[in-house]
């Protein structure tokens, strides 16, 4: 049997979770004080995954930049391809909450989704 | 100018307060915001994380941000941006700044200090060495990355452990640059236990405790700094000294109160929080000033900044109505482990539901409790697995107890090992 101690980041508790998988890959997660940590460890004990929150430049806007988010998480490995994938990109004013800035990153089916206005200038 | 509530700050306090205040009837109401957005530091806090408690969903700075933001134009609550307040005055008289009115003299009937906190800067500590550039706090970088689009540097040392240390670690990370320490003097960090996970951890950047920067080189841009060991008194041991290249410093080493208008109107402040002595109303020891947020004590999470600055909205309106008697004070103490508690004092006159105590402990604390005496009596006992300084804590006290117990002097709060 392998145990595993893990820092639950669903939520800022932090709780320490102590996974325990079987032979059977089996997990067993104890610690969490709700659903979420247990959601958590299975992920992380299987496949890793995060949001990734970036910013991507402004063409004619008030601003020169806009904060972007993937708007589910993606594996923990693609992150750097992600980053990788959207740099250079630029885009153009107005820019609304939840506009799609880049669709399907890597083929993930993930979109990058803006997480905050941009009006023109 | 005339208004009956005057709300200093347009950041997460500011705006929480002025919906409450709105939704209890108060209509003639202002923020004033000195940034040209509101918002406030939520705007440069890209990461996600925010509104778990508030929205039960996992929001970015500028989206949690939006979402109050949309409620203030909706409530067409007044806002005045650009706008820097430079002086309140006991009869609460406002003087701010704007560069398209000049000077505005503005009188209100109830003032809400919401104006946030500041970071600590290299000044504040005693880090010899030359005054090259590279060297910034870490939520100066923040702004630069996030909100300019520039990067500071390239090879990063971060001084301190706190959540915006540990955020901008990953952020310079994802940007190209190479992190190469997060050194923390103490033996624990200050930043939140999933931030340190998710920042640090997940990309193999190290965390140094009980390390710090014993000193700065370069001329004109820094080349590198020299950190070393420290022992139990925090001194640093010469014989552990190591050199990193870097050409960038970021400072995470805590997070000031910022009550300059606060300390010029007379309210009291705890030398503890930095922020103003209240109530359980969120009034400072001026009447009809209150104070919520950042300000008051500096949080970790915006979600109780959201709590606490809605109380403090709703305190206002109520102040304004004459619905907040005065009577005698309960006195908050924070002894054994507890460093401090929020409110300072609770009026019972005024308990309509129950009271939440803000606070923290002063150490890490392990399979510990923490015990709530109504003077002698111990009224409540919560087991905690773990307490550490870098994450508020809070108990409610239940508000038939102060029926159980009239003429309670004093509440206790302190740490007890089992």
């Amino acid at each position: 049997m392998e145990r595993r101690e893990l820092t639950c980041i669903g939520c800022p508790m932090g709780c320490t979770l102590l996974i325990e998988l079987d032979e059977n890959n089996n997990i067993k997660v104890t610690g969490n004080a709700c659903k979420i940590g247990e959601t958590y460890a299975i992920k992380e004990c299987t496949n890793p995954t995060r949001i990734v929150t970036t910013t991507v430049k402004v063409i004619g806007g008030k601003h020169p930049t806009v904060s972007i988010k993937t708007d589910k998480d993606i594996p923990k490995d693609k992150i750097f391809d992600c980053l990788k994938e959207l740099k250079g990109l630029s885009v153009k004013a107005p820019i609304n909450v939840g506009d799609i800035i880049y669709e399907n990153i890597l083929g993930t089916g993930v979109n990058m989704v803006a997480t905050r206005k941009v009006e023109s200038c | 100018m005339n208004y009956d509530l005057v709300i200093i700050g347009g950041g997460p306090a500011g705006l929480a307060a002025a919906v409450a205040a709105k939704e209890e009837g108060i209509d003639n109401l202002i923020i004033l915001e000195r940034e040209e957005e509101l918002g406030g530091i939520l705007n440069q806090c890209i990461h996600n994380g925010f509104g778990l408690h508030t929205f039960k969903e996992e929001l970015t700075g500028p989206e949690y941000a939006q979402r109050f933001i949309d409620k203030v134009n909706e409530l067409s609550i007044e806002y005045k941006l650009d706008t820097m307040v430079l002086d309140i005055t006991e009869d609460k008289t406002i003087y701010a700044i704007n560069p398209k009115e000049g000077l505005l003299e503005i009188h209100a009937k109830a003032i809400i200090l919401a104006m946030g906190c500041r970071e600590r800067p290299r000044g504040a500590l005693t880090i010899p060495g030359t005054r090259c550039s590279g060297i910034m706090t870490a939520g100066a970088a923040q702004k630069f990355v996030n909100m300019k689009n520039y990067m500071p540097g390239k090879e990063v040392v971060v001084l301190g452990s706190g959540d915006i240390g540990l955020i901008m670690a990953r952020r310079m990370t994802f940007e190209g640059a190479k992190v190469k320490a997060v050194v923390e003097l103490l033996p624990y960090s200050s930043g939140l236990k999933r931030n340190i996970v998710q920042c640090l951890d997940d990309y193999n950047i190290p965390l140094k405790l009980s390390h710090t920067v014993v000193n700065i080189h370069g001329k004109e841009r820094l080349e590198g700094v020299t950190i070393a060991k420290v022992d139990g008194n925090r001194k640093p041991i010469k014989e552990t000294e190591e050199y990193i290249p870097c050409d960038t410093l970021l400072l995470s080493v805590g997070l000031i109160p910022e009550n300059e208008l606060s300390r010029k109107v007379g309210v009291e402040l705890s030398p503890v929080t930095g922020g103003a002595v209240v109530d359980n109303h969120f009034q400072t020891s001026v009447e009809g000033i209150f104070s919520c947020g950042n300000v008051l004590h500096v949080h970790d999470l915006v979600d109780n900044v959201t709590l606490e600055s809605y109380s403090a909205g709703k305190n206002a309106s109520k102040y304004l109505k004459g619905q907040l008697r005065k009577g005698e004070t309960i006195k908050l103490k924070a002894t054994d482990g507890v460093r401090y508690t929020v409110p300072h004092f609770i009026n019972p006159s005024t308990i309509e539901k129950d009271i939440t105590v803000r606070f923290r402990v002063g150490d890490v604390f392990k399979g510990a409790a923490i015990a709530v005496y109504f003077d002698d009596t111990k009224v409540l006992n919560k087991k905690k697995r773990i307490l550490a300084p870098g994450e508020m804590e809070e108990v409610k006290l239940a508000s038939d107890l102060f029926s159980q117990y009239p003429g309670v002097k004093t509440i206790t709060l302190k740490v007890e090992r089992s």
